[in-house]
């Protein structure tokens, strides 16, 4: 349903899409009904003259079954999407899968610098290659991502993947992709981060291994022109 | 609270009805009333009042979005600076200062006492001071429009580090008054808070049990428990905060040693349970309109008073839902989802219980009986799209887009503003001793529903496409240009324009209807609540023929022993007379 409008291009995005579609079914049927026999009752109820309405407490086990077998549809419908949306959750938040390659994103007021590792697809080597509001990754490949902030929240969107995460200054949070198509799609910051917020756009440039070779040769310092490189900051006081 | 104390107040109550013809001062009348009426009149109007400050705001920024760039007529431009702080102001004036004060404040107010058969509030000079207390945070906030640096623009939930260091926001004082402000607020609802649950206890007409008090001065109760049980954190909170930004401590600053996800637990451990506090005393209200219109006896009183309490007990433990992806212990996440997924039981079973109340009544569909059934349809819609954002997965994606907007807009709307719709057009006729205009009253409600629904339903689409939040500008992504997506934003942004112009005819039709409407009865709506025993409107003192007894339970309507299809709480038994 959601990739009708924005392409599905993770390994992940189809479950998310899935789970969506899921609980577009369970709860679509439930508003449905629920929205039929409330229009219905109040069109079999309008008042008519000379008719009473019924004395009904309500309290009586006949008359709660009404109440409580919905009630008990509704708990088991809520275990089922329960279960379809940690079994997502662990697969993209918590069992990281072995990474091809890493890349860090750093967020600041108010722009995005990735640090790629180049072509020894080593990080914090000299042949790392930083860009602004760009990051090019593989198609095919298994990325960790080292997120952190310089200063507020941000939040690393990339609704082409249904990826998001908040950037927390002084802490490192790692996730992970893997893209499944080629393409240039947008990322979003999704936190508000002060009034550059909506000017805080970035692209996300997925290429073929061979494209992203040449991108890695042509880009990367040459290491003659590089000074030492200081190791990677410490931010704030977390490990 | 000694009981001696609560005695005494009562006491000096009860000398209310000796003076009340005399004729006090305009400052004495209005300004320092301790009458719980002209206390609720004051809330109600200050409500209103606010109101128009949060409708103002939502009109300027989305003719942004509609039409970016332009100047908006009686605005101006929109800068990106202009619209985080009308985006934080509509947020916060809405929730703070709208649906706080109408439904919890001025409702309470006015009903509490009436409905329980008492004179007035147990402590009526707090009462007094709640009010001033809650006028003087409008005007501090109104106040922060107006300094150097402009009005706070970090969004009602004012996230740290942004909203700690004046560097990063750029409103450096403009956030102070806007965090000092939201602390005035709540200490003025605790005041209120504690007097409700007070005079609830102890002021209840004789024979009037715990089960023959009506479901909305159970469900004020409720969410007043809920509110001082959850606001204890934020205060806390709300003070680390202001030190941080004017004394330069670290609570929320990592490079001090501090985390900026504490506010995040401090804030959603009160601001969860917040939204129980409006929506509670909305169902409340929705409970006393259809008993009455569909002349039914409350179907399973008693599950409608569990559900509730459940519900106010959960909302303790779902707060984390908010945080899924903002760094926390992504374990954690599981939790959160089932409780929020869990808190649909309570909240649905509450709606069954409602539609089942419909179920063999003879349903009359007046001006607030079709706002009472308005609040039911349309807050199913806002329940049930808050299950994609309680379930941790669909969450990711979901997350900060506009989808969450048009969720919490399709319980916040039907909540402040349907439902104080719905609770302003039933007890007008008490209120203001006249009948509203039942013409005007449904060409508003339909005025008002349509465009509603036109609003916020492309805006799911919106937020399914992938459109983020507080963004000022989308021609920014080219990815959200795509085909249609800047229609979907113009179309809603024309819905607003005609939802905001059928509110004149809300504000035309109460103010004719107060000052020319037909003379009411005292019980227009044959209804069988304490409060349609006394005048339409109520003298100071309220009840001018002695308190009254109880003697039955509140929806005793259509009982098959009687001719009437009403029964006063407050008419004897045959026998027993």
């Amino acid at each position: 349903m959601i990739d009708q409008y924005v392409e599905s291009a993770s390994t992940f995005s189809g479950d998310i899409d899935n789970v969506i579609w899921i609980i577009l079914l369970i709860t679509g049927f439930w508003f449905i009904l629920a929205e039929v026999v409330f229009f219905g009752l109040i069109f079999k109820f309008l008042a008519k003259p000379g008719v009473k309405a019924k004395y009904v407490s309500g309290e009586k086990p006949h008359e709660k079954r009404w109440v409580t077998l919905p009630h008990y549809a509704t708990l088991a419908f809520d275990v089922a999407i329960i279960v379809l949306a940690i079994k997502v959750w662990h697969d993209v938040k918590i069992n990281l899968p072995e990474a091809d390659s890493t890349v860090r994103v750093i967020s600041q007021q108010w722009a995005w610098t990735f640090v790629h590792p180049g072509p020894d697809n080593k990080l914090d080597t000299p042949d790392d290659i930083s860009t602004v509001d760009e990051l090019h990754v593989e198609k095919d490949k298994t990325y960790h991502f080292e997120l952190t902030s310089r200063d507020v929240l941000h939040s690393f969107s990339v609704p082409v993947f249904r990826l998001k995460q908040d950037a927390i200054p002084g802490r490192i949070i790692k996730g992970w992709f893997k893209a499944t198509q080629t393409g240039q799609y947008d990322i979003q910051c999704t936190e508000i981060c002060g009034i550059g917020h909506g000017i805080m756009p970035a692209r996300i440039i997925i290429e073929t291994p061979a494209q992203h070779r040449i991108w890695n040769q042509s880009n990367a310092p040459k290491v003659a022109d590089v000074t030492p490189t200081t190791p990677p900051t410490q931010l704030g006081g977390m490990p | 609270m000694s009981s001696a104390a609560a005695h005494a107040e009562h006491d000096h109550a009860h000398d209310h009805a000796h003076h009340a013809h005399h004729d006090e001062g305009f400052i004495k009348k209005y300004l320092w009333s301790t009458d719980h009426k002209m206390i609720a009149m004051q809330y109600l109007f200050t409500g209103m009042a606010m109101a128009l400050i949060g409708g103002f705001t939502v009109y300027a920024f989305r003719m942004q979005l509609a039409f970016p760039g332009m100047s908006v007529p009686g605005y101006g431009r929109v800068t990106a600076t202009d619209y985080n702080a009308l985006v934080t102001t509509h947020g916060s004036v809405m929730i703070f200062w709208v649906a706080m004060p109408v439904l919890i404040a001025a409702l309470g107010n006015y009903l509490i006492p009436l409905m329980i058969g008492c004179d007035d509030m147990v402590f009526p000079r707090l009462n007094r001071l709640s009010y001033q207390l809650f006028l003087l945070s409008s005007i501090v906030l109104i106040a922060s429009f107006y300094v150097p640096g402009g009005a706070f623009g970090g969004a009602w939930t004012s996230y740290p580090p942004l909203s700690a260091k004046a560097e990063y926001s750029l409103t450096g004082l403009g956030s102070s008054l806007w965090l000092f402000a939201v602390a005035l607020e709540f200490a003025a609802f605790l005041l209120g808070g504690i007097n409700f649950i007070t005079t609830v206890m102890n002021s209840r007409a004789p024979g009037m049990k715990m089960f023959d008090v009506p479901i909305v001065v159970w469900m004020i109760i409720i969410a007043s428990i809920l509110f001082m049980a959850s606001v204890g954190p934020l205060i806390a909170g709300a003070v680390m905060l202001l030190f941080d930004q004017q004394l330069g401590t670290g609570f929320f600053d990592p490079a001090k040693g501090g985390d900026p996800v504490l506010w995040q637990h401090l804030f959603w451990f009160f601001g969860h349970p917040e939204v129980y506090v409006v929506l509670l005393p909305a169902m409340g209200i929705v409970a006393e309109i259809i008993t009455v219109f569909s002349r039914k006896k409350l179907f399973a009183y008693k599950t409608v008073l569990y559900t509730a309490i459940g519900t106010g007990v959960l909302s303790f433990f779902v707060w984390a839902h908010h945080q899924f992806i903002a760094g926390i212990d992504p374990r954690m996440a599981n939790v959160f989802s089932v409780t929020t997924l869990l808190i649909s039981i309570p909240v649905a079973e509450m709606v069954f219980v409602y539609i089942g109340t419909l179920y063999g009544g003879s349903i009359r569909l007046t001006t607030p009986m079709l706002w009472a059934l308005a609040f039911i349809a349309e807050f199913l819609l806002g329940g049930v799209t808050g299950i994609f954002l309680g379930a941790s997965g669909a969450d990711i994606y979901f997350h900060d887009t506009y989808f969450v907007i048009a969720h919490f807009h399709y319980t916040f709307f039907p909540i402040a503003f349907i439902g104080s719709f719905a609770a302003i057009t039933y007890w007008f006729p008490k209120m203001f001793g006249k009948m509203m205009n039942e013409t005007w009253g449904k060409v508003h409600f339909w005025g008002t529903i349509i465009p509603f629904n036109a609003i916020f339903i492309p805006l799911f689409l919106l937020g399914a496409r992938g459109d983020h939040r507080r963004i000022y500008d989308y021609r920014h992504f080219p990815d959200l240009m795509k085909s249609g997506m800047q229609d979907l934003r113009v179309f809603a942004t024309l819905a607003l324009l005609v939802l905001l112009a059928f509110q004149v005819v809300f504000l035309v039709n109460l103010f004719y209807s107060i000052f020319r409407g037909e003379k009411a009865s005292a019980n227009p709506w044959n209804a069988n609540t304490l409060e349609w025993q006394a005048p339409s409107p109520p003298p100071h003192g309220n009840f001018p023929q002695g308190l009254p007894n109880v003697y039955r339970g509140p929806y005793e309507y259509s009982h098959p022993d009687r001719q009437d299809d009403y029964w006063p709480q407050t008419e004897p038994d045959a026998a027993k007379s």
